[in-house]
Order: C-alpha cells, then sequence, then structure tokens
C-alpha cells in the first residue's frame, strides 16, 4: 500500500469535519450512557446529563461535522457524486439530526416528568436511549464508509 | 401455467451481485485505517465523556468508568493500529517527524489523562454523591491539557507535517 498525501487546501475543511464528527460521537456516547444509567436507576440528574449531552454537545458536533462535510465535499468536487460511501455519509448524517433532535426531545420530555414527580418517564428515556444506541451504530458504519470509501 | 417464482430461485434473482461485496470488502489496510479512525473517536469521546465531570455537569463515578473504558480502547487502539500502519503503508516510516510527534503527542495525552483520572477518582471518595472541590479543580486542569494534547494530535494526523 502507497501512501496518499492530499493537497494542503483540503486539510483545515477535513480537520472541521473530523473533530465535528468526533465531538458529536463523543457527545452521543455520553447520553446514551447517561440516560442508560438513568435508566436503571431513575436519576433525574443523569437524564439532565443525556439531554444536555445531545442538546449543547451533539446537536453543535452535528453542525460542525455537515459544514465540514459540505465544504471538504466541495474542495475534492464531490458534491453531485454517486459515490457509495458519499450517499452513505449523506444519508446518516442527515437522518442522524433527525435523530439527536427527536432524542433530544424525548429525553427533555422524560426530564420534565422526572423533576415533576409524576410519571417516571422511563418509557421516553427507554426511546431516546436506544434511538441514540442506533444511531452510534450507524455512525460506526458510516466510519467504516469514510475510510473504506467503497464506490 | 402459474408465474409464481420458487422461493429458492427468487433470493438468487434478487442477491447482490458479487462485485458489492468484493466492493463492500476490507483488505488489511481497509481494516487497519477503520480500526485505527474507530480507535481516534473512541480518544476525543473520552475528552467528551471527561468533560462533562470537569464542567460539573455530573459527579456519577459510573461516568468517569466509561471514560476510562473508552481511553483505554482509544488508547490502545491508535497505538496498535497507528504503528502497524506505519509498518505497513509504503512512504510512511516510524520515525517521521510527523509519527514521532504524534507518538510523544500520544504519551502526554495519556499521562495527562491518568492524572486527570486519579484526581478525579480521590475527589469523589468523600462519597455523599459530591466531589471535594480542590481535587476536582485539579483533575479539569489536567483534563483541559490533555485535551489540548488531543487537538494538537489530531492536527498532526491530518496535516502529516514533513509527509
Amino acid at each position: 500500500m502507497v501512501a496518499f498525501v492530499r493537497p494542503d487546501a483540503w486539510n483545515f475543511p477535513l480537520l472541521v469535519h473530523v473533530l465535528g464528527a468526533m465531538v458529536m460521537v463523543g457527545a452521543l456516547l455520553l447520553a446514551v450512557s447517561a440516560l442508560a444509567f438513568a435508566w436503571r436507576a431513575g436519576s433525574p440528574a443523569l437524564v439532565r446529563l443525556g439531554y444536555r449531552a445531545l442538546l449543547f454537545g451533539a446537536l453543535p458536533g452535528w453542525i460542525v461535522m455537515r459544514a465540514g462535510a459540505e465544504w471538504i465535499a466541495s474542495k475534492e468536487s464531490l458534491t453531485n457524486s454517486n459515490f457509495a460511501w458519499i450517499n452513505i455519509g449523506f444519508t446518516t448524517s442527515d437522518a442522524g439530526l433527525v435523530v439527536i433532535v427527536g432524542s433530544a426531545v424525548l429525553a427533555g420530555l422524560a426530564l420534565r416528568r422526572a423533576v415533576r414527580g409524576g410519571a417516571d418517564g422511563g418509557g421516553l428515556r427507554w426511546a431516546a436511549t436506544v434511538l441514540v444506541g442506533l444511531l452510534i451504530v450507524a455512525y460506526v458504519v458510516t466510519i467504516w464508509a469514510m475510510t473504506k470509501k467503497p464506490i | 401455467m402459474s408465474h409464481t417464482e420458487p422461493v429458492h430461485l427468487a433470493w438468487r434473482r434478487h442477491a447482490p451481485p458479487r462485485r458489492f461485496w468484493i466492493a463492500f470488502s476490507l483488505g488489511l489496510y481497509g481494516w487497519l485505517l477503520f480500526l485505527h479512525v474507530l480507535a481516534a473517536f473512541s480518544i476525543v469521546a473520552t475528552v467528551v465523556v471527561f468533560s462533562a465531570l470537569a464542567l460539573g455537569l455530573t459527579t456519577d463515578a459510573r461516568v468517569l468508568t466509561v471514560s476510562s473504558v473508552l481511553w483505554g480502547i482509544g488508547g490502545l487502539g491508535t497505538l496498535v493500529f497507528g504503528v502497524w500502519l506505519a509498518l505497513y503503508v509504503s512512504g510512511y516510516h516510524i520515525y517521521d517527524g510527523w509519527i514521532v510527534a504524534a507518538l510523544v503527542l500520544w504519551a502526554i495525552a495519556t499521562g495527562l489523562g491518568q492524572r486527570a483520572e486519579r484526581e478525579y477518582r480521590e475527589a469523589l471518595s468523600r462519597g455523599e454523591g459530591t466531589a471535594d472541590p480542590r481535587a476536582a479543580r485539579s483533575a479539569a486542569l489536567f483534563h483541559w491539557l490533555r485535551s489540548i494534547v488531543v487537538l494538537a494530535l489530531l492536527v498532526v494526523m491530518i496535516y502529516k507535517p514533513g509527509a
């Protein structure tokens, strides 16, 4: 295997894209851990942590990742390409936004119920945990696609 | 005559062509790169998870354990698969400046991370679901230093200065 050195002009957009993706996945892992721990213990503090991780970690990370994706795609003239790895990336990132927002709403509702002391919102927590878990699996597949670059 | 196709033949008609699987299979380089990048994601995830402790968003010891496990996976994975890649790919050498810089940064980040974790475990040791403020501040300092080193590591990996 021979080393490939990309043009210098691609480095910063790639850094923005990768850093955003890494922060987003890290925040998703924090959210799923907190929500899963809360799922067993029913702690409002952990539900709040999961909610904040989604809202203030995963969502900004997604925005940076997506902006970086458009930037690096335009640098590499791949914006309108039909490569499988590009399609996988855009599909999972766009669906990911819906899942992140949806999970944050579910976690927020679960938190509100937990703070009010009424119903514990276990179903909402469970749904948010499963959604975030599935999204992490989808992003592992996306990382595979970004490194392998199947056409 | 019925137009219904036997099930044992129908699946073959809908089966993806062989070249699909060839395109989606991974050679050794693909596996090494995928696992190296996945491990790098785990390292940054450690930083994100520990940030919740450093910012005082939680004092739950299990979150600290998640952070430690992520660093264990990411630290070992980036090192093993990174060195393997450096040896495998023609044009890269283990003594290249950017690879040596990455190894040094990795070692510094690991040291700072271990110190941050130790300080935070000490901060939590007094129990009652709260952290000792002085030890927690010290842990946060080491954590933010590690975050800067991890960012520098990512910059080196992407820019590959001198490659």
